[in-house]
């Protein structure tokens, strides 16, 4: 980036402190969109629906607002030099995701449905929660390093994390894949995507220092570099644990993730090609030879490659089946390529999950295929300015953490978007920021306050000398 | 590190780029058929979410809409009601919440709900003009007289039977009723106690009367002795014999070739080498047996494919295809050629028959839809008369018309007799069935009218599977001709 080695080299500048211009303007017209259109979209939905604008646009539009404005201006004071990029981004989207899920309230056959819950306030709830730790995040994180002390705290943590659900008595079996803790007075947590982050950051700080070993020592076969066996130890560790998760937890989606998030970050650590190669290996001999023995996994791999068997078995009643997949795809069937319009689709038919992992169905139906891609282009590009962050960034541990969040943020998203569009098999991930559920919307505003915190260190100048008594009489020349 | 992380900035626009390419496969490629599955509820959501469009007979709506309450969780806000159902059913079809449609309302759905790509310029237009999208209507052929006259015919009979009646000239079809019937409108909603359980008793399961088979287009019966008539065409046709007046080289009794069997006539009638006007007007099974033995199988499969048999008919509904069968011997052509054997007609194909003699030997395609309609009376389109064959020549077939009056000026089928100037040409049929002729016998009839002008306005086939009535009363003149009569009489009658 031009920008980094501009800045690098006015080390020793007097004229880098006025530095590169803060963006924070950008960013501040950039939210009133941001707001607007959610806006815009929960009133349309109010006229589909019930030929009136819904009483609540005001509360709702002033909380969404309200809070980008809180967001914004933590940003203005305590990471004026972030991307410009990532809080509107993650705003449109919360707002959007909002509207589908009061959308979906609306619906008779969902209320009449046995576990159902008026969704969307509680969404807002979340949503505030996630940017108040958004904000706890920018305050009390000065600069991402510090993080690289807690490398094996966290990955305890993490660890502890990724097995609760396994605990009995906390862990909750929902619809088959055991990746919940009930947490008394609270309800249903998903601690996976906390888990996330904080393995982010050990991998980051572990392949920080080991990086040189890992690249180095190797033997050249058959034109790979091969790792030392030694070396293969962390690698193995990371890969078993993602097999245990998807034996016990049933879970596909998530250990697909963390163990693409390992294979990204030692890759981009170790710039060796065969570590992708073992690690594409790795999870396809895993995947296949758990699928050969869990009858979940199976039964969602039938569903995926059959869903009108699959849906058929489910109108006869017989235990275990769901109609799910195949209402997803008639749902984005149905939407075509402008789609019906907001509130006028029938994604209720989805009927369990349809406000969680299922809401992109709702966003197929009523916006389209136009819609959809206007979304996962809004997805890539804050993936986008999370790789753009990692290049910036000037330390290796902020490169690897930059890369480690953006890159398992992008292998969620391939996740849910592939398994509710039916490409690949199903699994209990939801859509970050879209889909109703507390865990999820929490944990990633805490990833994007890190990755805007990354982008602030990156972007921003460099101090100017501190008057020292010594450099007085130093003259300075100008490159 | 700079490298890697840019692969890994590819890798990941890979992955997005994978999302929206199957995102066009699924919204762009697939989406019609996704759209349109019949498993898809929004199918069921679109038809009733408004008045359905009406079917029509005579100007007038056979069905209509009525709303339910959406109260609940019933998604589906129209209901379809009709009138007269059990009469109309045959032709309508049913439309139901709960279990889908067939017949017209299923083929004809995309003008009814409104959705059909025909419609888009005006749906485009109500849109822009605020007006609620509505469905187009189906205009049929039939006539409400001659509908009426068949089904109260075939009621007050009160055995199973089913009457069609075409115009020859056109192929329109006039009356196409089924007895017993049901009524659609009692299964219309999708309510699990009412419509559920009238439908479970429609179901030939629960209900071995089968109201719901559509016995107009749907069953085959042996045609028995009106069969005779397309055997009496190839003959003609074939130039086996000339006129109605040739002697038939017709022995009695007589052996079928290749058998020591002897083929019975129905009692003890004048049939010892009779002219095929008197064999028509008694019905001699041993002259119209040999005539398909001595044409052989070829010939008489080709005339009979002619009429239209093995195929089936779209009217547009869906007929089922006729039976005269290939590859068979002397003896089983010769009972194939008075309609046993494994020959089988719809009383669809039979009707034909009758009216392709009634048309100087030009076979219609039957049709019931006449037009299609917009919501404001739009036509969209139209169907035109088109002609399917021609089975015999004009010469030959005003030799069978007036074979045919023979019979019922002075033959088996006198009950048909109209008067007042209109001259009636028909053929009856008595079909054995059943394991060795166990079982009672079907009764047919059919019959053409014509008028002083020499025009035929209708032609119609009749039959009655009555197991209850006494064998010696089933002859098609006793049972089916009245009712001909009256379906023939009310055409007339509704024309003046």
């Amino acid at each position: 980036m031009s920008s980094t080695s501009n800045t690098s080299t006015h080390h020793t500048s007097t004229i880098g402190s006025i530095g590169a211009p803060s963006r924070r303007n950008t960013e501040l017209a950039l939210l009133v969109f941001a707001v607007a259109i959610p806006v815009f979209a929960y009133a349309n939905v109010g006229l589909a629906i019930n030929d009136q604008v819904p009483p609540g646009l005001l509360s709702y539009g002033c909380g969404l607002g309200l809070l980008a404005g809180v967001g914004h201006l933590a940003v203005r004071k305590f990471a004026p030099y972030a991307d410009p990029l990532l809080l509107p981004l993650a705003t449109l989207l919360n707002g959007l995701g909002l509207v589908a899920i009061w959308r979906l309230d609306q619906s008779k056959l969902l209320q009449s449905l046995p576990n159902y819950v008026t969704a969307a306030p509680r969404q807002l709830l979340y949503t505030a929660m996630g940017i108040g730790l958004f904000i706890v995040v920018l305050i009390f994180l000065k600069d991402h390093r510090v993080l690289q002390r807690y490398t094996y705290i966290s990955m305890f943590c993490a660890l502890i994390l990724l097995l609760l659900p396994l605990v009995p008595g906390l862990g909750a079996n929902i619809y088959g894949a055991k990746i919940w803790i009930r947490v008394p007075g609270l309800g249903s947590l998903q601690p996976g995507e906390f888990a996330k982050i904080i393995l982010a950051v050990f991998f980051a700080g572990y392949l920080m220092v080991k990086r040189d070993a890992l690249a180095l020592a190797s033997r050249r076969f058959m034109g790979l570099y091969l790792p030392r066996g030694r070396d293969l130890g962390p690698i193995l560790v990371v890969w078993g644990i993602s097999i245990l998760i998807l034996v016990f937890e049933t879970d596909l989606g998530t250990s697909l993730l963390f163990f693409g998030m390992f294979v990204i970050m030692l890759y981009v650590a170790t710039e060796r090609t065969s570590w992708i190669v073992f690690g594409l290996l790795m999870s396809a001999a895993g995947a296949v030879g758990v699928a050969s023995f869990e009858p979940h996994v199976q039964q969602r791999v039938q569903a995926w490659l059959d869903p009108m068997r699959e849906y058929t078995l489910s109108q006869q009643g017989v235990f275990g089946h769901s109609e799910q997949s195949m209402q997803a795809l008639w749902a984005f069937g149905s939407g075509g390529t402008l789609g019906s319009g907001l509130g006028q689709g029938h994604s209720e038919l989805i009927r369990f999950a349809a406000n969680s992992d299922f809401i992109l169905a709702t966003f197929g139906e009523e916006l389209g295929l136009a819609g959809i891609m206007a979304i996962l282009l809004l997805y890539g590009l804050i993936v986008e300015r999370g790789v753009r962050t990692a290049l910036a960034a000037r330390d290796p541990f902020g490169k690897l953490l930059a890369v480690g969040l953006s890159g398992a943020f992008a292998l969620q998203v391939f996740v849910v978007a592939g398994g509710v569009m039916g490409l690949i098999p199903l699994t209990g991930m939801t859509m970050p920021f879209l889909a109703y559920g507390g865990s999820s919307v929490i944990a990633n505003w805490a990833l994007i306050g890190i990755l805007i915190r990354i982008s602030d260190t990156a972007r921003r100048p460099a101090p100017s000398p501190a008057s020292n008594p010594d450099a007085e009489m130093t003259q300075v020349v100008r490159p | 590190m700079n490298k890697p992380l840019r692969r890994i900035a590819i890798f990941c626009g890979l992955l997005v780029l994978t999302l929206l390419i199957r995102d066009n496969w699924l919204q762009y490629v697939q989406a019609d058929t996704l759209k349109d599955d019949p498993k898809n509820r929004r199918v069921t959501i679109a038809r009733y979410s408004t008045p359905r469009g009406d079917i029509i007979v005579d100007g007038n709506p056979i069905t209509g809409s009525t709303e339910t309450s959406t109260s609940g969780l019933n998604d589906l806000k129209y209901k379809r009601t009709y009138k007269d159902g059990p009469m109309w059913s045959p032709v309508t079809g049913y439309a139901s919440q709960a279990f889908g449609a067939n017949q017209l309302e299923s083929i004809e759905d995309g003008i009814l709900t409104g959705n059909d790509d025909r419609l888009f310029f005006r749906n485009t237009l109500d849109m822009i003009t605020g007006k609620p999208k509505q469905g187009g209507n189906v205009v049929t052929t039939l006539s409400g007289a001659a509908q009426k006259a068949a089904y109260s015919g075939l009621k007050s009979q009160g055995g199973k039977g089913a009457v069609v009646a075409l115009e020859p000239t056109t192929g329109k079809i006039l009356a196409l009723a089924s007895y017993p019937s049901y009524d659609p409108s009692s299964f219309a909603g999708n309510s699990t106690s009412t419509d559920s359980e009238a439908w479970k008793k429609l179901q030939k399961k629960y209900n071995p009367a089968d109201p719901m088979l559509n016995r107009a287009l749907r069953e085959t019966y042996p045609p028995g002795s009106t069969f005779k008539v397309v055997t009496a065409a190839a003959a003609l046709e074939n130039g086996l014999y000339t006129s109605a007046e040739d002697k038939t080289r017709s022995p009695l009794p007589w052996t079928m070739p290749g058998t020591t069997q002897q083929l019975k006539n129905e009692g003890n009638l004048p049939c010892k080498d009779a002219t095929m006007r008197e064999a028509l007007r008694v019905s001699c099974n041993t002259v119209f047996g040999k005539i398909g033995a001595d044409l052989g199988n070829d010939k008489m499969l080709a005339e009979a494919k002619k009429f239209g048999f093995d195929a089936e008919q779209f009217t547009p509904v869906r007929s089922s295809a006729s039976v005269f069968s290939e590859n068979m011997d002397q003896s089983q052509t010769a009972l194939s050629s008075i309609g046993q054997f494994n020959t089988a007609a719809t009383p669809l194909q039979m009707a034909m028959v009758a009216s392709a003699v009634a048309n100087d030997g030009k076979l219609m395609k039957p049709y019931m839809v006449d037009k299609l309609q917009s919501s404001n009376l739009d036509t969209i389109a139209q169907t035109d008369p088109e002609q399917l064959s021609q089975p015999l020549s004009s010469d030959n077939a005003q030799i069978l018309q007036s074979m045919m009056e023979t019979v019922v000026k002075d033959g088996t089928g006198q009950n048909a007799q109209i008067g007042g100037g209109v001259t009636v040409g028909g053929k009856t049929g008595t079909a054995q069935h059943g394991v060795a002729n166990s079982k009672n016998p079907y009764a047919w009839f059919i019959s053409y009218a014509k008028l002083s002008d020499g025009s035929s306005p209708v032609a119609v086939a009749v039959v009655i599977e009555d197991e209850n009535a006494n064998r010696d009363d089933i002859s098609g003149g006793g049972l089916a001709a009245p009712i001909a009569k009256s379906v023939m009489e009310a055409v007339i009658n509704a024309k003046q």
